[in-house]
C-alpha cells in the first residue's frame, strides 16, 4: 500500500514536469500557430544550465539559496527564446506549415549539438538540492521532500498560468491575438510584442521543467527529444492549444507511464502512443482541443 | 517525358554505369550508399512534394526493411538478395499500411507528430526487445554472405562484389525512378497533387481523399523500405539507430536540400547529402550542428533547394 502512495507521488512529480513542458508547447501553438520541434531542447537547456549553475555555485553559497538557481536556469532559457523568436521564427508565420516545422527542426539539430559542444557527453547532476531537503517517512518508506516541494511548484505554476491567461489584461490581449491575429492588429494590439512574449513564456516553462528535473535525474544528451516526443502525446491527448488539456494530458500520461513501468517496462512508450492514437481516432482534436 | 529530358537521363545513366570502371572501390561503395538513400528520398517525396504531407517518421519504414533482412538472415539463414527484397518489401508495406491508417486521417502538424511518434515507438521496441533484435548491438548482415541474381553472383572477390552490388543497386534505383515517374504522372499522381493544392475542391469532385492519401503513404513507405533493404548489407549491421528520429530527419533533409517541388530534387539531395555526411564527419565531430545551420539557411533563403534554384538560374540566363 505504501508503494502505491509513493508511486502516486512519483507520478504527480512527473506530471508537474510534463505539464510545464506541454503547456509551453501548447501556448506557443495556441497563440502563434506553430509547433516548436525544438521545444524539448529548451527543456534540456534548462536542465543543463541549472546543473551547471548549481555545480558552479554550490561551494560558495548555502544550500537554501541554490533553489533560486532553478529560476535562473528557467530565465536563461526564456532569454534565449526571446532572442530567437524575432530573428529566426518571425519570417515564417506567413509561410506554409512545412517550413515552420523544418526551421524549428533545424533549430533542434543546432541546439542538441550545441549542448554536446558546451557540456560534453558526461551526465550533469544537481543532486545537492535533493540532499539539502532530506527525506520524509511516508508509511514507513523514505521519500525525498524535494519531490513534494516540486509538485507544489507545479501546482503553483499551473494556477499562475491560469490566472495570467484568464485574469490579466495581457492575458486578454494574448487570447485575442490567438483568436484572430489580423483583427487584433487592426484594434491596435502590438501583435509582434505579444508573440515574442508568448514565445518567451513558453520557453520559460520548458526551462523550468528542465530545472526542476535535473536535481532528481542527471541531464543527458538526447533528453530533449525524448521529452518532446512524450510532450506531443500529452498535447495530442489533451488537445493542442489548450492549457486545461495540457494539465489533463500530463496527469493521464504520467499515471499511465508509472503503471506500465511498474508492470511491463518494455511497452512503456508503445502504450502511450497507443492511447494517443486511440484519442486521435475518436476525438481528432483531443479531449479539450479546438478545431485547428 | 520530353526528348531533352530523356537525353539527359540517358547521359546520367551512362555516367553512373561508368563509375565502377573509372573510380576506386571506395568511391563506388560511397555512391552505392548515395543511390540507396536516393530511393528513400524518392519515396518520401511522394508524400511531401506530391501529397503535401510532411512525415517525420520515415525511419520506421527504412528500419523495417533493414530489420526484416537482418531477421531473415539470422533466423532462416537465407542469403539470396531477391528473397530479402521480397520479404523486406512485404514487411515495410505491411507496416506502412498499418501506420498509414492512423496517420492519413490527419494533415499538417498532427500528421508530422503522429508519424514521428509511431517511428519512436518502433525504436523503443527494437531497443528494448533485445533478445530478438540484438538491442543496441544490432543484428549483423555480413555483406560477404550475400548472393545476387538467384545465386549467380556471390562474394568470392571483395572488389568485384562491390562493383556487382553497385550495378545491382543501380538497376533497382532505375526501376524505382521509372516507377515513381509513372506514378506521379499517372491520373493517380495528378489526383494526389489536386488534393495537395486544394483538399476541399478535390473532395467536391468526388475524390476519396483518405484512400488516396493512404495509398500514397503505402507507396511512400514501401519505397523507403526498399532503400533500407538495399542499405543494410552494405552497412553490414542494423542497429536501433536506423529507426531513431535523426534517420527520419536525414530523409527530410534530402528532400529539402535538393528541393521537394522537383522530381529529381530529392535524388540529388540524397546523393549530395551522403557525400556531405561522410566528409563532414571526417572533418568535425559536430556535423549535426552544421546540418542544422544549413537546414535553417536553406529553408529561410533557398526554399526551392539545389535543383529548384539551379533551374531558376538556368531559366534566367536563357
Amino acid at each position: 500500500m505504501e508503494i502505491v502512495a509513493l508511486q502516486v507521488l512519483n507520478s504527480l512529480f512527473y506530471a508537474a514536469v510534463l505539464f510545464l513542458i506541454a503547456a509551453g508547447l501548447s501556448l506557443i501553438f495556441g497563440v502563434m500557430g506553430i509547433v516548436n520541434m525544438a521545444h524539448g531542447s529548451f527543456y534540456a537547456l534548462g536542465a543543463y544550465i541549472t546543473a551547471w549553475a548549481v555545480a558552479a555555485a554550490a561551494p560558495a553559497i548555502p544550500a537554501a539559496a541554490l533553489f533560486v538557481l532553478l529560476f535562473v536556469g528557467a530565465l536563461a532559457v526564456a532569454a534565449i527564446g526571446l532572442a530567437l523568436e524575432p530573428t529566426l521564427i518571425r519570417p515564417f508565420y506567413r509561410r506554409p506549415e512545412e517550413y515552420q516545422l523544418l526551421v524549428t527542426f533545424g533549430l533542434l539539430l543546432v541546439l542538441e549539438d550545441l549542448m554536446r559542444l558546451v557540456w560534453g557527453g558526461t551526465p550533469r547532476t544537481a543532486s545537492t538540492l535533493v540532499d539539502s531537503l532530506g527525506l520524509i517517512q511516508i508509511g514507513g518508506l523514505p521519500y525525498p521532500v524535494y519531490n513534494l516541494v516540486m509538485i507544489g511548484v507545479g501546482v503553483a505554476a499551473a494556477l499562475a498560468l491560469w490566472a495570467f491567461v484568464y485574469r490579466t489584461k495581457f492575458g486578454v490581449l494574448l487570447r485575442a491575438t490567438a483568436q484572430d491575429r489580423r483583427m487584433a492588429a487592426a484594434l491596435g494590439i502590438n501583435v509582434e510584442r505579444i508573440y515574442v512574449l508568448a514565445f518567451g513564456l513558453g520557453c520559460f516553462m520548458a526551462g523550468l521543467g528542465g530545472a526542476i528535473v535535473v536535481p532528481t535525474q542527471a541531464a543527458v544528451l538526447g533528453m530533449g527529444v525524448e521529452v518532446l516526443v512524450i510532450a506531443f502525446v500529452v498535447v495530442v491527448i489533451g488537445g493542442l492549444g489548450s492549457l486545461e488539456g495540457a494539465l489533463v494530458g500530463a496527469l493521464v500520461v504520467s499515471a499511465l507511464r508509472t503503471v506500465t513501468i511498474q508492470f511491463w517496462e518494455e511497452i512503456e512508450l508503445a502504450a502511450l502512443y497507443l492511447i494517443a492514437a486511440i484519442v486521435l481516432l475518436i476525438r481528432p482534436t483531443g479531449l479539450f482541443g479546438r478545431k485547428g | 517525358m520530353s526528348r531533352r529530358q530523356l537525353g539527359a537521363a540517358a547521359l546520367v545513366l551512362i555516367a553512373l554505369a561508368l563509375v565502377p570502371v573509372l573510380a576506386s572501390t571506395y568511391q563506388t561503395q560511397l555512391l552505392t550508399y548515395g543511390l540507396t538513400l536516393a530511393i528513400a528520398a524518392l519515396g518520401f517525396n511522394l508524400l511531401l512534394g506530391y501529397t503535401g504531407l510532411l512525415s517525420f517518421g520515415h525511419s520506421a519504414y527504412f528500419g523495417a526493411g533493414a530489420y526484416a533482412v537482418a531477421l531473415m538472415m539470422r533466423y532462416s539463414g537465407i542469403t539470396s538478395m531477391e528473397l530479402f527484397i521480397l520479404g523486406g518489401l512485404l514487411a515495410s508495406a505491411a507496416l506502412a499500411a498499418l501506420f498509414g491508417v492512423v496517420c492519413v486521417r490527419h494533415t499538417r502538424i498532427f500528421f508530422a507528430i503522429l508519424t514521428l511518434a509511431l517511428s519512436q515507438v518502433l525504436w523503443t521496441l527494437a531497443y528494448k526487445f533485445f533478445w530478438i533484435t540484438g538491442g543496441t548491438d544490432g543484428l549483423r548482415v555480413p555483406f560477404a554472405k550475400l548472393t545476387l541474381v538467384g545465386g549467380l553472383v556471390s562474394a568470392d572477390q571483395f572488389d568485384k562484389f562491390v562493383d556487382a552490388y553497385y550495378y545491382y543497386v543501380l538497376a533497382v534505383f532505375c526501376i524505382c525512378v521509372a516507377l515513381m515517374w509513372l506514378i506521379v504522372h499517372s491520373p493517380f499522381g495528378k489526383t494526389l497533387q489536386a488534393i495537395r493544392d486544394n483538399e476541399t475542391r478535390a473532395r467536391f469532385l468526388g475524390v476519396r481523399i483518405w484512400r488516396y492519401r493512404w495509398l500514397a503513404f503505402l507507396l511512400s513507405g514501401t519505397f523507403t523500405g526498399l532503400a533500407g533493404i538495399l542499405w543494410v548489407p552494405l552497412n553490414g549491421l542494423t542497429t536501433p539507430d536506423v529507426l531513431y528520429w535523426p534517420q527520419s530527419g536525414k530523409i527530410v533533409f534530402f528532400a529539402v536540400l535538393g528541393g521537394f517541388r522537383n522530381f529529381t530534387g530529392p535524388i540529388v539531395g540524397a546523393v549530395i547529402f551522403n557525400y556531405l555526411e561522410v566528409y563532414a564527419i571526417a572533418a568535425t565531430e559536430y556535423w549535426q550542428l552544421a546540418l542544422g545551420v544549413v537546414l535553417i539557411v536553406l529553408v529561410t533563403f533557398l526554399p526551392a533547394g539545389i535543383v529548384g534554384t539551379a533551374q531558376r538560374l538556368a531559366a534566367r540566363s536563357r
